[in-house]
């Protein structure tokens, strides 16, 4: 309980047009209520398919501070559960990933589940006759969340009121498919580990990074700034490694990352490299290049292997990188720390160097001993403390600011856009009540 | 070369990277040098599955040029310190040896300090009458474990 709990008004004061009070990254209060209202409600990733991929498998995570799980069903859907024993609470599962036979055991006090989490069979069932049991919460065993598959990506929704998932996401779909796409077979496979990066700070300090195109010169000129001068003192025809094509397109200049253009969605959603971005100047794979014509005909390869986002915001919880193949999964922990899980995938039927491709960029980027990993989260963790300060209590977020933006629109790159976008979503879900 | 000597060299490794020495300890990698920390245990490649480090010279020198230039997340600076068991080292070839040497690590940084735990298994070769580590594989104990920035070597 703090000063936000029960004040929608105090809420919607934290958020301007073009600015938003410090509040929403500091306050305690305010993360126990995103976790309530936002994270809750919202379409929150979970896991893919391809983690999951016989029946009885299962997957766990957590959605806010809430164990889940997501099982394969005989059927071949797929189920997310709360992972929390319907007796006593206990979390029913205690590692990341496994397989059941045909039933979820609790190792407390041996109450099993079936695989769509129904209630099988308790112990001495006997003593429950005529205790009222049967009605209960528990009796009806372990309790589902709301759960959508789309293309392979499976995402939640824990509370039971919320929007529809196609409502949410809209037309910013476009970039699963894309990415889905890129497979000849359109088929994608989670593989080569997950790397898991703590952040002491706020978990909106990195969803709004990933489309904040005015760091990367400045936070990335001690790594991509030294690869491209490294680069440049090599001698002319040494074959580019491929760290060096990927690291050093990090040290574009303005013009170049506001030309690639930001477009933004309803609901908090967007993605920059509109037209073209960092990963646009990879060498090309012949062979690749055929398997994808051979399959999709040469006018949807051109299309699929021109389009190049850069990043793609799935609010809050997700954000994908079609051209390379890896996401990053925000799991936010405290006001203060926020976990990033980031994954690679190979495309079935696409040549083992496409594959070697993304592990080495999520390697090279996303790896808690990452150099480019080192320069964002001190740069997050610099505002986690300097916010601190009082004086200003505001964050400006007026670079290209229009009256009236908003809905599906495309501007500039270098727009802060995307960031006021997030927190007009943020708002309407965190003081629906004070519109 | 015997245990003994492939010890000392080891303790000077890490000695020149507590100390940030970086040259001296570049000076001592084979042109075709590993350095690499994987993210599974018992990973067995790197090429296609990812690891929490995989890097060869170029990669290696730009760390040590980064870390020159004052970065943002050295602010303040790391520091880091080595406490090496005795390590266990055996010829596993012509002029080549390997060595197994569990350790901790610490890295301070400001009020904070991070300590890991691991296994280093330096692959060695005999050079101008001395040693060149021809890979350096890190083990941590909790390689698949969340984790902060680990900003100097291992
Ligand atoms: S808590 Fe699970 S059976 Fe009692
Ligand atoms: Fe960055």
């Amino acid at each position: 309980m703090g000063r936000y709990t029960d004040d929608p008004a105090a809420i919607r004061a934290l958020v301007r047009d073009r600015e938003v009070h410090r509040d929403v990254y500091l306050d305690p209060d305010i993360f126990a209520i995103e976790m309530r209202r936002l994270w809750a409600k919202t379409w929150v990733f979970v896991g893919h398919t391809s983690q999951i991929p016989e029946p009885g498998d299962f997957y766990t995570c957590s959605i806010g501070a809430e164990p889940v799980m997501m099982v394969r069903q005989t059927d071949g859907s797929v189920r997310v559960l709360r992972n929390r024993c319907a007796h006593k609470g206990a979390k029913l599962v205690g590692v990341t990933s496994g397989k059941v036979g045909r039933f979820f055991r609790c190792p407390y006090h041996a109450w099993s589940y079936r695989i769509d989490g129904s209630l099988a069979a308790v112990p001495l069932r006997d003593g429950y006759a005529g205790s009222g049991f049967d009605g209960c919460d528990a009796a009806r065993g372990l309790s589902p969340v709301q759960a959508h598959d789309y293309r392979g990506f499976v995402f939640a929704r824990l509370s039971a009121e919320g929007p529809g998932f196609a409502e949410y996401f809209g037309a910013s779909l476009s970039s699963i498919d894309y990415m889905v796409d890129r497979s000849p077979a359109g088929e994608m496979v989670i593989a080569g580990g997950v790397l898991r990066y703590l952040h002491d700070s706020n978990w909106k300090m990195f969803v709004e990074n990933l489309n904040d195109t005015m760091h990367p010169m400045a936070a990335h000129a001690s790594s991509a700034g030294t690869a491209k001068q490294l680069w440049a003192d090599q001698p002319k025809d040494t074959p580019k490694p491929m760290a060096i094509e990927q690291l050093v397109p990090f040290a574009e200049g303005y013009e170049f990352f506001d030309k690639m253009g930001v477009r933004v969605f309803d609901n908090g959603h967007s993605y920059s490299g509109v037209h073209f971005s960092i990963h646009s100047a990879y060498a090309a794979v012949p062979e690749y290049e055929a398997a994808m014509v051979a399959a999709h005909g040469a006018e949807r390869a051109k299309d699929v292997l021109g389009t190049v986002r850069h990043n793609t915001v799935y609010y809050p919880s997700l954000t994908i990188k079609g051209a390379i193949q890896t996401i990053r999964v925000i799991r936010p922990i405290a006001v203060d720390r926020t976990l990033i899980e980031s994954w690679s995938f190979r495309l079935t039927g696409a040549p083992p160097a496409i594959f070697r491709r993304n592990v080495t960029y999520n390697r090279l980027i996303n790896s808690p001993l990452s150099v480019v990993g080192h320069d964002d989260q001190a740069c997050y963790r610099m505002v986690q403390e300097g916010l601190a300060g009082g004086g200003n209590e505001w964050v400006s977020l007026h670079r290209d600011f229009a009256a009236g933006e908003g809905g599906d629109m495309t501007v500039n790159g270098t727009s802060e856009i995307s960031m006021r976008n997030q927190f007009r979503a943020w708002v309407n879900m965190m003081a629906p009540e004070a519109a | 070369m015997n245990e003994a000597e492939i010890a000392r060299f080891l303790y000077r490794e890490a000695r020149l990277l507590d100390d940030k020495r970086w040259e001296e300890w570049f000076a001592l990698l084979s042109e075709d040098a590993l350095y690499w920390v994987p993210l599974s245990r018992g990973q067995s490649d790197g090429e296609e599955h990812t690891s929490l480090a995989y890097e060869d010279r170029l990669l290696l020198r730009l760390r040590i040029e980064r870390l020159r230039r004052d970065p943002p997340s050295q602010q303040p600076p790391s520091f880091s310190q080595h406490v090496l068991q005795a390590p266990e080292a055996a010829q596993v070839g012509d002029g080549a040896w390997r060595a197994r040497t569990p350790f901790s690590y610490a890295e301070a940084k400001g009020d904070a300090m991070l300590i890991l735990y691991g296994v280093a298994t330096h692959d060695l070769i005999a050079a101008g009458g001395g040693l060149l580590i021809r890979r350096k594989r890190v083990d941590l104990l909790n390689c698949d474990a969340a984790l902060p920035s680990v900003q100097l070597f291992l």
